[in-house]
């Protein structure tokens, strides 16, 4: 049956921003989904409240809407666009909730939208943990054993028949408060004591314990006509008890055996139909005993998810692209498999390779927050690699995190253990499990010993000994054999890795010399769903030390682009955006765009995006073979660094000297705005001011510097992204504390001591230089106080206080900077203005993480300018060919343009410290957030009010506000607090607040600090009886104090997950936000209708202006 | 390690590390994309004097155990493989791959670019090739691989077929009684049936109608199996009897080849067969598609898009394969006889096709009721 006739308008939600859990792969499901409906000739509307997505592109959608994915928002777009049917399966937890929750306030029904892939029965029947179990067993499939008990009898009674360890679940409890795991009677008499007090309802889940279990998962599609595919098999190498999203996994399963996945397969399939999934993927999560192979379903998601984003990389199977059809009608027997053009999707993919996972972590970003991986994920990114065998692909993966350890061997020596204290070590999953399990393997513990401890399945621990055998072998030959070198690279080994292992070849260089003159060389296989067995179109390749290579020739020149790896704080989606629009520019200039990059979440790794794509490490050795067996193919126009973030930004210089064409801005010049000395020059011969600074290599160095330019100074090592390791100091002790503390200083990396500039507004510019002409794209003003990492803060643009003068000289310094640096693209600046002096704080000639938010709110293509720019065409070219605007630039927005406000989205409720409690939430010049939204609207107020809603639900229109403000702000709040007041807010405020406050006619009742102890204010968030909280930082950091009473209040809010504003200015906006809101009169736009009212108003100055010349 | 030498006759020669059994062996070339299941697979007697090629890099990491072979033996004549496991890890393992190989004296090859020549198979069509771990000059293994038969004309089925005649029981209350003719069964056959209530009477392949018909059976079953079927004479005339005699009979695989010739259709070889357990079939009966495993180098001739007239009636293709429309399954419309192309017994491979012995069940009720 062809596609339903029924439906001619979808609109589809997006996941909003990136957090823990929920990252870039539901942009690369969502745009899928979009093109694909778009293409079937749908109208498509579209709503997400992240501008770094490409979905929110206005092409991909007829009606983009970047507004905050809430039911009252969403109803709103609703009644605008009125769409026939809602697409609520491929925007992850968030849009599922959003559609269940539209389905139940009945706005579904009010404006005649249905829900298609799965309705919210079988959403329900596959969320409900109970509901769900029932289905598994209706199916005569098995679920871990569970008993609802109301009594510490029952629960023992329960305990007995199942077995020891049991879970303990107080039934409708927060966050999983009070559960745990019981290993004998005792411990289970005392929690489940606690449980049942701390359970609203007095009862307990006591569950049968398959921790430590073999866990698989299983990525299923069906079509209305019950025709269902089993896509992919994954394992996880970290056993049950670990999240999947934490786990090192492999595709395909491993250790199974056929009767046993075929046993999961049929038990999935009865699982997707009994649960009624209409149309779509769902993921379907199995534990399995390995003494006896039990198998029991733990969990279902009705929808993509990240396994799913996984699982079409790995085989090459579009599972959301295909969802978004399926939901409309198609079969799966309709649909053609992209990759071979011939055969139908109706098949179940066969991989000829192995594919790793490995999850990227954090935890240096959140000191005191519990490393131990748990059932909450802890991840903020992950890679994935292919091999032709495990080691391959493990090998891979390992160098693509990009941690210090880069595979075996590598990265700081380890301390001196026996194999019985790593082995111990094992039985705590921490990131990293599988460097102990090498350590414990070469220290001689037995494979046994490892699997047991670790629970890894033996098989894969032997593979691990199979690496530790290789790389014994190869430290101890004679004389580095040719068979050994290619024994060694078909298991995986870097040429780093081998330079650690024979220092006598001089590193790295020296063993890729050796390895090259002995021809050993990778080649290039191609991901074709079939394992050869259908010849493939799709150049969706990855690298192996194999004997053939299927790379075609072409003619048309080719241009690399380095993708940014794993996301993770401060390098994320946004330089996926990047490099996706560098695709799409130099497809339009007439080049074949090559990617490289080894994030499964992202659109760039979408086989579809790039002409070719290779899923290979971001490693100097694996870029280079790429680019050589590119060369190979034909003509090689160069590689584009400066798109993806630091990852390939670090390895410009090395390509260069290797004889590879660096495109866009040279490498001496990224290296004379990242080297601080150099930088210096920059500044003195551009004649612009800069914070006063210095340089130290030791703590001596760094008193004496900070003495001479005065406290508070910022410190940071150099070459960094995202402030990784950045912190204001205030005195010598900290200071020296921070020397100690930051190890990796070197002659090399020396640390980076800047005068911090208080009260100074911050701002944001992101440029494009041709050599000749500067276009400024942007300039954002900071509503964060400086010292904020400006990843962190909300910023406006336009900037809405700074006036013409700043604007012009804005401008005049950042075209004096890229003149001087050398820019050949993109480059961002951060200034700081105080007293009517601009600062310069940094110059950083590569895509920012504010491009895409840049280019969205003013409508121009800022990094696929950048690309053309790259391959030699210049910014007057690029004018005349519409790619830029005919005149004007981000200095001189339209008096109509909209305010678009970025917001930060921080990931503190994820992480607990050790014992339970929630972590530091201080916000610093180390960048802690995950993701952004944007709110967009005709005057700041609103922008505000939306961004504040995307980011973290509604500012409230009633209820209880709690203000406590720095002196030097009390005056200037006085009338948005008695606005509040008047609106009808109880205000609570500390002492001095209130004593300010009530002299001025404001009503409040005074609330104690933290530091007074009991009945204070933080008690009062947590209990949920605050609505919004005003707190104005003040002081310098520390453990006590005012600003110790500050964080506490803000980690409450973020606990609470109430609004919680920190700056005047915020204040005064969000006040106009609640207004709004209160009038009811927030609308919405589509980015398509501003994106044109922009254009006019431009054609409309460039008129004027011609006229002008005219007259 | 030692070395082995994998030559193919169009002269393409790979050299890799000896596997399983040392020595030399020459077959038929095939690829299987399975990522499960080597043990039913080499145990399959379909495999008969061909070289399978794993397309999954890695072979033997469940080990083996005693109860998922299909037959009493390995069948396959060789054994191409990229990475085999040092060390199994399964629950019910009770020994390595390698050791088996080495008991059944199959020798193999491991370390070649399996990818590299199964491209070559797909590209050239399935041909001879010997894998030596004596011969490791190319020309001289070559001159052997071009002096072994071909695998067009080969009647193999006596080859592998049961010598005398054994019954499997019903589990549970018996309810039917089948002859089952033996071109190659697969334990999981008479499995699925018994589990039916189906008393399995297995018959050597030679058996002929009246042989089959003796004890009176509800129905008669024809198995998978190696060879060619233009060269199974003595089985077409068995199946003619059989269908003159009007008893429900069901065929799969080389049984479905056997029935399209006792109807009059024509076999051919494909030019590189369907060997993997991802097959896609579109089932034209219930119009759903069924995920397949598929085990077959030749293939029936028949019309797609009409029911063809033959010496017992009308006859359709009831099942054809979706990635190229390759007939796989027939049904009589006017005798009650229908037999499918892939493998409903599955192992290995997916369940998706399994209902079909409840069509041969319901096939034999519908027959009892009308007699």
């Amino acid at each position: 049956m062809p596609k339903r006739d029924d439906i001619s308008h979808v609109m589809v939600i997006g996941s909003g921003p990136i957090v823990i859990g929920q990252a870039c792969e539901f942009d690369y499901s969502g745009t899928q989904a979009c093109r694909v409906l778009k293409a079937e000739g749908l109208r498509v509307s579209l709503v997400n409240s992240n501008p770094a997505t490409i979905m929110t592109d206005p092409e991909v959608a007829d009606a983009t809407y970047i507004e905050p994915l809430t039911p009252e928002f969403v109803e709103k777009v609703i009644a605008a666009e009125r769409p026939d049917a809602l697409l609520a399966t491929l925007g992850g937890q968030t849009a599922l909730n959003l559609g269940l929750a539209l389905q139940e306030n009945g706005v579904l029904e009010k404006y005649g939208v249905r829900l298609i892939g799965a309705d919210a029965e079988a959403i329900n029947r596959g969320e409900d943990r109970q509901l769900f179990k029932d289905i598994v067993r209706s199916i005569g499939a098995d679920a871990p054993r569970s008993t609802v008990c109301g009594t510490v009898e029952e629960a023992l009674a329960t305990a007995a028949e199942v077995g020891y360890p049991v879970v303990i679940r107080p039934s409708f409890t927060m966050g999983g408060l009070g559960s745990g795991f019981a290993t004998d009677e005792a411990m289970l008499r005392r929690m489940a004591g606690h449980g049942l007090a701390d359970s609203p309802v007095h009862t307990v889940l006591i569950e049968e314990s398959v921790l430590g279990w073999k866990e698989y998962e299983l990525e299923l599609m069906r079509d209305h006509t019950d025709n269902v595919v089993v896509v992919c098999s994954i394992e996880n190498i970290d056993a049950m008890g670990v999240h999947t999203g934490d786990s090192v996994t492999v595709a395909p399963a491993m250790t199974l055996t056929d009767r046993e996945y075929q046993h999961m397969r049929d038990v999935g399939i009865a699982v997707l139909r009994a649960v009624g999934v209409d149309t779509g993927g769902c993921n379907i999560q199995f534990a399995v005993n390995p003494e006896n192979g039990r198998l029991v379903v733990i969990e279902m998601n009705p929808r993509v998810s990240r396994s799913s984003a996984l699982a079409s990389k790995a085989t090459g199977f579009p599972i959301a692209k295909i969802a978004a059809k399926l939901a409309i009608g198609y079969t799966l027997d309709e649909i053609t498999n992209d990759i071979t053009k011939v055969t139908p999707a109706a098949f179940e993919p066969t991989l000829d390779y192995v594919v790793v996972k490995i999850p990227r972590f954090a935890f240096e970003k959140f000191p005191g927050a519990d490393p131990r991986l748990t059932t909450t994920m802890k991840s903020v990114g992950e890679v994935m690699s292919m091999g032709r065998n495990f080691t391959e692909a493990l090998g891979k993966a390992m160098r693509s995190t990009e941690t210090p350890q880069v595979g075996f061997w590598t990265g700081p020596a380890q301390p001196e253990a026996t194999a019985e204290e790593l082995v111990e070590q094992l039985r705590t999953p921490l990131d990293g499990r599988l460097y102990v399990a090498e350590r414990a393997l070469a220290a001689g513990a037995t494979v046994e010993a490892v699997a047991e401890a670790s629970g890894f399945d033996p098989w894969f621990v032997d593979q691990v000994l199979q690496v530790t055998e290789i790389g014994a072998a190869v430290r101890e030959a004679p004389s580095l054999t040719p068979e050994l070198l290619r024994r060694a690279k078909r298991h995986g080994l870097s040429d780093r890795q081998v330079a650690a292992l024979r220092p006598e070849l001089a590193g790295e260089d020296g063993v890729r010399t050796l390895r090259w003159r002995l021809g050993i060389r990778p080649v290039y296989k191609t991901v074709d769903t079939c394992a050869a067995e259908f010849a493939a179109t799709t150049p969706y390749h990855y690298s192996t030390y194999d004997e053939e290579t299927e790379v075609a020739p072409r003619t048309k020149p080719a241009v690399l682009i380095l993708g940014s790896g794993p996301n993770r704080i401060g390098q994320g989606i946004e330089f996926d955006y990047s490099c996706v629009h560098a695709v799409l520019a130099l497809q339009d200039a007439g080049y074949e765009a090559v990617m490289v990059n080894c994030n499964p979440e992202t659109v760039s790794t979408d086989y579809d995006t790039a002409d070719r794509l290779y899923f290979e490490p971001l490693t100097f050795e694996d870029v280079l073979e790429v680019v050589e067996a590119e060369r190979a193919a034909g003509p090689v126009a160069g590689v584009i660094c400066t798109l993806g973030g630091q990852t390939p930004l670090a390895l410009a210089q090395r390509l260069k000297d290797a004889g590879v064409p660096v495109l866009g801005t040279a490498p001496e010049a990224i290296d004379a705005a990242e080297d601080r000395a150099e930088f210096s020059r920059v500044l003195a011969d551009t004649g612009l001011p800069a914070p006063k600074h210095g340089t130290a290599f030791r703590f001596d160095e760094a008193r004496e510097i900070a003495a001479s330019i005065g406290y508070p100074v910022l410190v940071r090592p150099s070459y960094v992204l995202g402030g990784r390791g950045m912190e204001i100091v205030y005195e010598d002790a900290t200071l020296e504390a921070y020397l100690a503390k930051a190890t990796d200083v070197s002659p090399d990396h020396p640390v980076l001591i800047d005068r911090f500039l208080e009260d100074a507004v911050e701002i944001d510019v992101d440029a494009l230089y041709d050599g000749t002409d500067l276009y400024l794209g942007g300039v954002m003003e900071h509503i964060e106080e400086a010292g904020i990492h400006s990843g962190d803060s909300a910023c406006a643009l336009p900037p809405i206080t700074l006036g013409s003068t700043d604007l012009h000289a804005i401008r005049a310094a950042t075209q004096k900077l890229a003149a001087r640096i050398g820019v050949r693209g993109l480059m961002n600046v951060q200034y700081a203005l105080k007293d009517d002096v601009l600062y310069v704080l940094e110059a950083n000639p590569r895509a920012s993480r504010t491009v895409p938010f840049v280019s969205k709110a003013t409508a121009v293509p800022l990094a696929k300018a950048a690309a053309r720019i790259a391959v030699g065409e210049t910014i007057a070219q690029l004018r005349a060919a519409g790619v830029l605007p005919a005149t004007g630039d981000g200095t001189d927005t339209p008096d109509d343009a909209p305010i678009a406000v970025k917001e930060a989205v921080l990931p503190f409720n994820r992480f607990r410290t050790i014992d339970g409690m929630g972590v530091d939430t201080v916000l610093s010049p180390e960048m802690k957030s995950t993701g952004e939204v944007m709110g967009l609207d005709a005057e700041f107020g609103t922008a505000f009010a939306k961004s504040q809603a995307a980011a973290y639900g509604s500012l409230p229109t009633e209820g209880t506000v709690f203000v406590s403000l720095a002196n030097r702000d009390k005056r200037s709040a006085v009338f948005p607090v008695k606005r509040l007041a008047d609106l009808g807010f109880t205000v609570l405020a500390t002492a001095g607040t209130a004593q300010v406050l009530r002299r001025n006619g404001v009503p409040c009742t005074v609330v104690g600090k933290y530091s007074d102890g009991p009945g204070n204010v933080v008690e009062a968030i947590l209990a949920g009886e605050v609505d919004m909280v005003v707190n104005t930082p003040f002081g310098a950091p520390g453990n006590s104090g005012p600003r110790l009473d500050g964080y506490e209040i803000r980690t409450a809010a973020v606990t609470a997950g109430i609004p919680c504003i920190t700056t005047v200015q915020g204040m005064a906006a969000a006040v106009q936000g609640v207004e709004s809101l209160r009038r009811g009169d927030i609308g919405v736009r589509s980015l398509q209708d501003l994106h044109a009212a922009l254009a006019a108003s431009r054609a409309e100055a460039l008129a004027a202006s011609r006229a002008g010349a005219l007259s | 390690m030692s070395e082995a030498l994998l030559v193919l006759e169009d002269g393409r020669a790979f050299r890799g590390e000896s596997y399983g059994a040392t020595g030399t062996t020459v077959g038929e070339a095939v690829f299987s994309t399975g990522m499960t299941g080597y043990q039913e697979t080499l145990t399959d007697p379909s495999y008969h004097r061909q070289v399978v090629v794993m397309t999954a890099p890695h072979i033997g990491n469940t080990g083996v155990n005693g109860e998922d072979d299909e037959s009493r033996r390995i069948w396959v004549a060789g054994f191409v493989v990229r990475d085999p496991a040092r060390r199994p890890a399964n629950w019910r393992s009770t020994g390595t791959l390698d050791d088996e190989l080495v008991a059944n004296g199959v020798v193999g090859i491991s370390g070649v670019d399996t990818r590299a020549l199964t491209r070559h198979l797909r590209d050239r069509g399935a041909m001879r090739v010997g894998i030596s771990t004596e011969v490791l000059d190319a020309d001289a293994l070559l001159a052997q691989v071009l002096a072994a038969p071909s695998m067009s004309g080969a009647d193999l089925a006596p080859e592998v077929t049961t010598e005398a005649a054994y019954v499997v029981p019903a589990v549970g209350e018996k309810k039917y009684t089948i002859a089952a003719l033996d071109l190659g069964i697969k334990a999981a056959t008479p499995r699925h049936l018994a589990e039916l209530g189906v008393e399995t009477h297995v018959l050597p392949a030679t058996a002929t109608a009246a042989e089959l018909l003796a004890a009176g059976p509800d129905g008669v079953f024809l198995s998978n199996g190696p060879g060619d079927p233009a060269a199974s004479d003595y089985a077409v005339d068995a199946v003619k009897g059989v269908l003159d005699a009007r008893r429900p009979l069901f065929g799969i695989c080389f049984g479905n080849q056997i029935l399209g010739r006792a109807l009059g259709l024509g076999t051919y070889k494909l030019p590189f067969g369907h060997r993997g357990l991802n097959q896609p079939v579109l089932d034209r009966v219930t119009d759903s598609v069924r995920v397949t495993s598929q085990n077959h180098g030749f293939a029936v001739d028949a019309p797609l898009d009409r029911a063809s007239d033959t010496p017992y009636g009308r006859v359709e293709v009831s099942h054809v394969g979706l990635n190229d429309q390759v007939v796989e399954g027939l049904r009589c419309l006017d005798v009650p006889a229908f037999s499918v192309q892939f493998h409903p017994e599955a192992a290995a491979g997916p369940h998706d096709a399994a209902p079909l012995f409840q069509r041969f069940v319901d096939l034999m009720e519908d027959n009892r009721a009308e007699a």
